[in-house]
């Protein structure tokens, strides 16, 4: 057998011999592995920035919102409506066991008036769970507590954005603002979250007693209701029996008979963050067959050159096989320099991805995360190209006689 | 003595288009070791497909070819790659050596493929090999950095380095000046004197009188067969030669 030294020794001196064959060999490799690995980085970090984007609305957050589930975009059943009362709360504070927050949510909004002008904005008014639910914390200032809600104090936290507009120089807590007309003390600063995933500025937000809001906000008894209750699984694993816990609680406490159609809908983070998983999957998969396509025509590069090169190749490997090689040395020393071509290709690509990568964190706002997988999988198919052209030509040559191989034009 | 290679109704045709070129039209040819034979002919009389039919680089249309004893025909491809690499060192009409690579790494080619690694240092042989056939100092160059006479020396290195039994030469003087022959036929010589048998193909009669025998091919069938009579030694050629030299 000959020494896999010698082997390695003589590919390496073979390629450094046609150094502008191997380099053209190896670009294609680069530029390919380069591509898929950069794209789909991109990919996979815009998939990642949004995912935390949801989880920042707050993780194993379920939503109730009246009204039976839509199939097919027609509401079912006549009369399948009614609202949230204070009573369905408590029922589920009491006897949800896989829920651990619970929050009536009541929208309301209007001008706000206070501090260095006014401001229109939304106001929600939940109780003092709706904090942990929604992962809120204060920057200045305290949350309000159950007391505040049920004594219906006027008392309101400003989002980030609202203070900034009503209080740009100075701290809000303890200042009046008038909400519709209606004053209200603040009594804390929320800190700031940002954006969600769809744009939306989650700082624009005013958050009060649900009480307040429902009876000194909205005023009217007979129509104001709760729109909407929130609550958080106790684990991210529990959110499908917690689901189904609150659909018994909430059934029960609308005296719903066996038959009849749910008037209410729960609904997971888990399913929104579903949806916009899938369309950044999407997105990936996209930029992914795109890079394909460029690791494809590198491919394609290669096989072009080993063609161009196989008539000098086929006189070599007669001379080899002149001097005694077998068909099997032929081989197994062209699989030895196209191995070490692409392999060298292939981590070539790599770093470079990896520099791009870092570049477009630095510079850009688009986040890049590379993946392991990834980078096996382009890695493997570009030595698989390498290969494959590099290999295919010569042992059609290695089979051929020394005599004829030589001969070859 | 039995023979080192005995050839019976050795025939190879070619078949092109749709016309057969008859090469080889029936060869019996017995050479025993230690010869020393010149084939000679016409161009196209069908030399150098003998040649590589007995180098094992091209195989027979019919006829049966016995090296050594063994019959080549039933050898498996790997046996032959075997024979031309331990028993044979080939020289080509066209030198056939590998471009862009040097000189001592072309001598050092069948050595890479000898499984058992009978010469261990394959630099110093390769070395040895050059230095036979005058190219010590050119150890480092590629072909296209040599002349054509020191391209055909490289090739003739390159047969020696495996020390074969048999060296076959097709037309290893062919581009070279007459002082350049002599001293290339001078290491053939030297190497059949040591025991090696020697078959080369020439045009030239001056060339072939430093053979033993004479084999003359003509339309792909033998129809001279002779000893040589007045054998020249090229080492006093050389000698001569340089003498003449002097004097001018
Ligand atoms: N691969 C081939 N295909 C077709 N015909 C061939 C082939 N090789 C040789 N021939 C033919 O066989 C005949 C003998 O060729 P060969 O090369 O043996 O001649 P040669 O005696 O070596 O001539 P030269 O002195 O010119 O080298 C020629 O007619 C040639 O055309
Ligand atoms: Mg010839």
């Amino acid at each position: 057998m000959i020494s896999i030294t010698r082997l390695l020794r003589a590919s390496s001196r073979s390629i450094l011999r046609n150094r502008m064959r191997s380099l053209l060999t190896s670009l294609g490799i680069i530029i390919g592995v380069g591509a898929v690995i950069v794209m789909v980085a991109i990919g996979e970090g815009s998939q990642a920035q949004i995912e935390a984007n949801i989880t920042s609305l707050g993780t194993n957050l379920l939503l109730v919102i009246p009204g039976s589930s839509n199939t097919g975009g027609v509401r079912q059943g006549g009369g399948s409506y009614k609202q949230f009362t204070f009573d369905d709360i408590e029922a589920l504070k009491r006897e949800a066991t896989l829920v651990d927050g619970v929050s009536p949510v009541v929208r309301s909004g209007g001008q706000i008036i206070g501090g260095a002008g006014n401001w229109f904005t939304s106001v929600y008014g939940v109780s003092p769970e709706y904090f942990k639910i929604r992962s809120w914390e204060v920057s200045s200032g305290e949350f309000f507590t159950d007391k505040d809600v049920t004594a219906r104090r006027k008392v309101a936290l400003l989002g980030k954005t609202v203070a900034d507009q009503l209080f740009p120089n100075q701290d809000p807590v303890g200042q009046n603002i008038r909400i519709r007309n209606i004053p209200f003390t603040v009594i804390g600063v929320l800190k700031a979250k940002g954006q969600t995933g769809m744009g939306q500025d989650q700082d624009d937000v005013i958050l009060a007693p649900a009480t307040s809001v429902l009876y000194r906000l909205k005023g009217d008894r007979r129509t104001a209701s709760i729109d909407m209750i929130n609550a958080s699984a106790v684990s991210s694993t529990q959110v499908d029996s917690a689901t189904a816990e609150m659909r018994t609680i909430l059934r029960k406490s609308h005296k719903l008979i066996e038959g009849q159609d749910d008037d209410f809908t729960v609904r997971s983070q888990a399913e929104i963050m579903q949806t916009a998983t899938e369309t950044t999957k999407t997105m990936t998969l996209l930029l992914g067959s795109i890079a394909a396509v460029s690791l494809l025509v590198g491919g394609i590069g290669i096989m072009n050159i080993m063609l161009v090169s196989v008539t000098e190749r086929t006189r070599e490997i007669g001379i080899r096989l002149s001097v005694g090689a077998r068909e099997s040395d032929v081989l197994i020393q062209f699989l030895t320099e196209a191995v070490v071509l692409s392999v060298s290709g292939g981590i070539i690509g790599i770093t470079l991805s990896a520099a791009v990568v870092a570049g477009l964190n630095k510079w850009t706002t688009l986040q890049p995360i590379i993946t392991p997988n990834i980078v096996v999988v382009s890695f493997l198919f570009s030595a698989f190209v390498g290969i494959f052209f590099g290999f295919y030509p010569a042992r059609k040559a290695a089979a051929l006689d020394p005599i004829d191989a030589l001969r070859h034009e | 003595m039995t023979a080192v290679i005995e050839t019976h109704g050795l025939t190879r045709t070619f078949e092109v288009g749709d016309i057969s070129v008859h090469a080889l039209r029936g060869i019996n040819l017995t050479i025993e070791p230690g010869d020393f034979v010149a084939i000679m002919g016409s161009s196209g009389s069908g030399k150098s497909t003998l040649m590589n039919l007995v180098g094992c680089l091209d195989t027979p249309t019919s006829g049966e070819y016995v090296l050594d004893g063994e019959r080549v025909e039933s050898l498996s491809k790997n046996q032959r790659a075997m024979i031309r690499n331990r028993k044979i060192g080939f020289v080509f009409q066209g030198f056939n050596l590998l471009s862009r690579t040097t000189a001592l790494e072309n001598v050092e080619l069948p050595l890479f493929y000898d499984r058992q690694n009978h010469v261990r240092n394959h630099r110093q042989a390769a070395v040895e090999a050059l230095n036979r056939v005058g190219l010590a100092d050119r150890l480092e160059h590629t072909p296209n950095q040599l002349s054509g006479g020191q391209q055909q020396r490289v090739a003739i290195a390159r047969a020696l380095v495996n020390r074969p039994a048999i060296v076959l030469a097709d037309e290893p003087t062919g581009n070279l000046d007459s002082r350049t022959s002599v001293e290339i036929m001078s290491v053939f010589q030297e190497l059949n004197a040591e025991g090696v048998t020697v078959i080369l193909v020439t045009h030239e009669a001056d060339v072939a009188n430093y053979a033993k025998r004479i084999v003359g091919l003509r339309d792909g069938r033998i129809v001279r067969d002779v000893a040589v009579t007045g054998r020249h030694d090229a080492a006093k050629d050389l000698a001569a030669l340089g003498q003449r030299e002097e004097l001018d």
